[in-house]
C-alpha cells in the first residue's frame, strides 16, 4: 500500500513531504487539495486535518499530519537507508533538530508573510501591505547573515552532510528565488549561494520540481 | 559536569526545565535579562546567533531551540524518569505532530497575547488592541479543535503525557495567569481537565519554585 499524501504541489508543506519520501524512495500518491475552492475546511478534509491544513500522509491505518512531524517520521522509520539525514548519533540529530526549528520560527513566519502579501492576497483582490514585506525582508536579511556565517563553517546548516534541515528550507527558498523575487538574498551571500545550488540540483528535489512543472 | 540552561525566567526555557526534571536530570541555570538585552551581547550570540532563549550547554555541546532540546533529553534519556517520547514510532510520530501544532497554531497567537499584554511597551512593542483580539480569536479556533481531541483521548498525542503536552504548560501558565484569559481554558470541559492535570504535575510545580 503507498503513502497517501494529501496536498497541492504548489503549496510549500506538501512538497517538504514529497522531497523526503523522494529521499528515502517511499512509494506515495499525491492526492490534490484545491485550496482555491477552499477544499482544505470542508468536513471531509477536516477530519483528516483538523486544523484544515496541508499536507496530512495516511500510510495504511497511520494518519500524520504537520509536515516536520512527517518527515521527522519517515526520516526515522527508513534512517537505515539513508542515515545522515536525521543525525547518526544523538548529539548529531539534535542538530538537526535544531536548525529544523530554525528554519520553522526564524525563516519560514517571514516567507510565508512574504507569499501571503505578495501573492495570495493580491490574488483575493486585496492589497499588499509592503511595509510589512520589507520588515520580513529586513529580517530575513539578519537571518541569511547568520547562515552565511554557520555555512562557512559547515557544508550544510547542521553539520557536513544533507541533513532534513537543508531539505526543510527547499519549498521557502524556491518561493524566495522565483514568485517572490527576492533571489538577491541568496545569490548575494557567497556560502548561502553555493549551498542553495548544491541542495536544489539534488535528484529528489528535481522530482518535486517535475511534479511542480506538471511532467511528474 | 551538569547541563547548564540559559535565561531560566521566561516560559520557552521552562519547557526545557520541566523535561529535564521529568526525567530527573540535574542542571543548573544561568541567567539572561532580556529587558537589559543581556541576550544580545556578544557572548550570548556566540552561544545562539538568533539571540532567543534558550541554550543549553552540555559539557563541550551547545544547542539551542527548546523543542530541539526537549526532544534531545527525551530521547537520550528515555529509560530514566518520565517516557514523554511514547512506546512505538507511531507513538513519537504523533508526539511531533502535536509539538508542530504548538509551534504553528497554539503558539504565535498566544505569544502575541504575552507580548502585547504582559511586555509592551518593552522589546519595541506597542500595545495593540486588534492585534489583541485578532489572536484571541485564532487561539479560539485552535483551543476547540484541542477541546474536539481532548474529548477522544487523554493527551494529545494518546493516552500517555509526552512532549506535546509539556510543550505547552510554560505559556498556557502565562494565558491563565498574567495575561488574564483563564476563561479560554476553563470555558472548555476537556481543555481544562487537560490543563488541570499538567499544570499540577510535580515537575511543574518543581520549576515554578526554582524560578522564583
Amino acid at each position: 500500500m503507498v503513502v497517501k499524501v494529501y496536498g497541492p504541489i504548489q503549496a510549500a508543506c506538501p512538497q517538504r513531504v514529497l522531497a523526503c519520501l523522494f529521499e528515502f524512495g517511499v512509494d506515495f500518491e499525491l492526492i490534490t487539495v484545491d485550496l482555491d475552492s477552499n477544499e482544505h475546511k470542508q468536513p471531509d478534509f477536516l477530519q483528516k486535518q483538523p486544523f484544515g491544513q496541508v499536507p496530512v500522509v495516511e500510510d495504511g491505518e497511520f494518519r500524520l499530519f504537520e509536515s516536520r512531524a512527517i518527515i521527522r517520521y519517515y526520516a526515522t522509520k527508513y534512517g537505515d537507508k539513508n542515515r545522515n539525514l536525521y543525525g547518526t548519533t544523538l548529539e548529531e540529530k539534535a542538530l538537526v533538530d535544531q536548525w529544523l526549528e530554525v528554519e520553522a520560527h526564524h525563516f519560514n513566519d517571514m516567507v510565508y508573510t512574504i507569499v501571503l502579501q505578495k501573492l495570495v492576497i493580491p490574488k483575493m483582490g486585496g492589497r499588499t501591505d509592503f511595509d510589512l514585506v520589507h520588515n520580513c525582508e529586513k529580517k530575513l536579511e539578519q537571518v541569511f547573515d547568520i547562515y552565511e556565517q554557520r555555512l562557512s563553517k559547515n557544508n550544510y546548516l547542521a553539520g557536513n552532510w544533507f541533513t532534513l534541515a537543508d531539505l526543510s528550507h527547499l519549498p521557502g527558498i524556491r518561493y524566495l528565488m522565483n514568485e517572490c523575487e527576492l533571489g538577491h538574498l541568496v545569490r548575494d551571500r557567497k556560502k548561502v549561494n553555493l549551498w542553495w545550488d548544491d541542495i536544489s540540483n539534488r535528484p529528489a528535489w528535481k522530482k518535486v520540481m517535475q511534479m511542480f512543472n506538471g511532467q511528474g | 559536569m551538569v547541563v547548564k540552561v540559559y535565561g531560566p525566567a521566561y516560559a520557552s526555557p521552562k519547557r526545557v526545565l520541566l523535561c529535564l526534571v521529568e526525567k530527573e536530570i540535574d542542571f543548573e541555570t544561568v541567567p539572561v535579562d532580556l529587558i537589559a538585552g543581556e541576550n544580545l551581547t556578544p557572548d550570548y550570540l556566540q552561544l545562539q546567533p538568533f539571540g532567543s532563549l534558550p541554550v543549553i550547554q552540555d559539557g563541550d555541546y551547545t544547542l539551542f531551540e527548546s523543542r530541539a532540546i526537549i526532544r534531545y533529553y527525551a530521547e537520550k534519556y528515555k529509560t530514566q524518569g518520565t517516557d514523554l517520547l511514547g512506546k512505538t514510532l507511531e507513538d513519537q510520530g504523533l508526539v511531533n505532530q502535536w509539538l508542530e501544532v504548538e509551534a504553528h497554531n497554539y503558539h504565535p497567537p498566544l505569544l502575541n497575547l504575552v507580548l502585547h499584554i504582559m511586555f509592551s511597551p518593552h522589546f519595541g512593542i506597542v500595545r495593540n488592541e486588534q492585534v489583541i483580539n485578532e489572536s484571541e480569536e485564532k487561539l479560539v479556533k485552535v483551543l476547540d479543535v484541542y477541546e474536539d481531541r481532548l474529548s477522544k483521548s487523554k493527551y494529545l498525542a494518546g493516552d500517555f503525557f509526552s512532549l506535546a503536552d509539556l510543550s505547552h504548560i510554560p505559556f498556557t501558565s502565562y494565558l491563565v495567569g498574567p495575561v488574564g484569559k483563564e476563561y479560554m481554558i476553563k470555558e472548555r470541559k476537556h481543555v481544562s481537565a487537560w490543563w488541570d492535570d499538567i499544570s499540577s504535575r510535580p515537575s511543574w510545580l518543581k520549576v515554578l519554585e526554582i524560578c522564583k
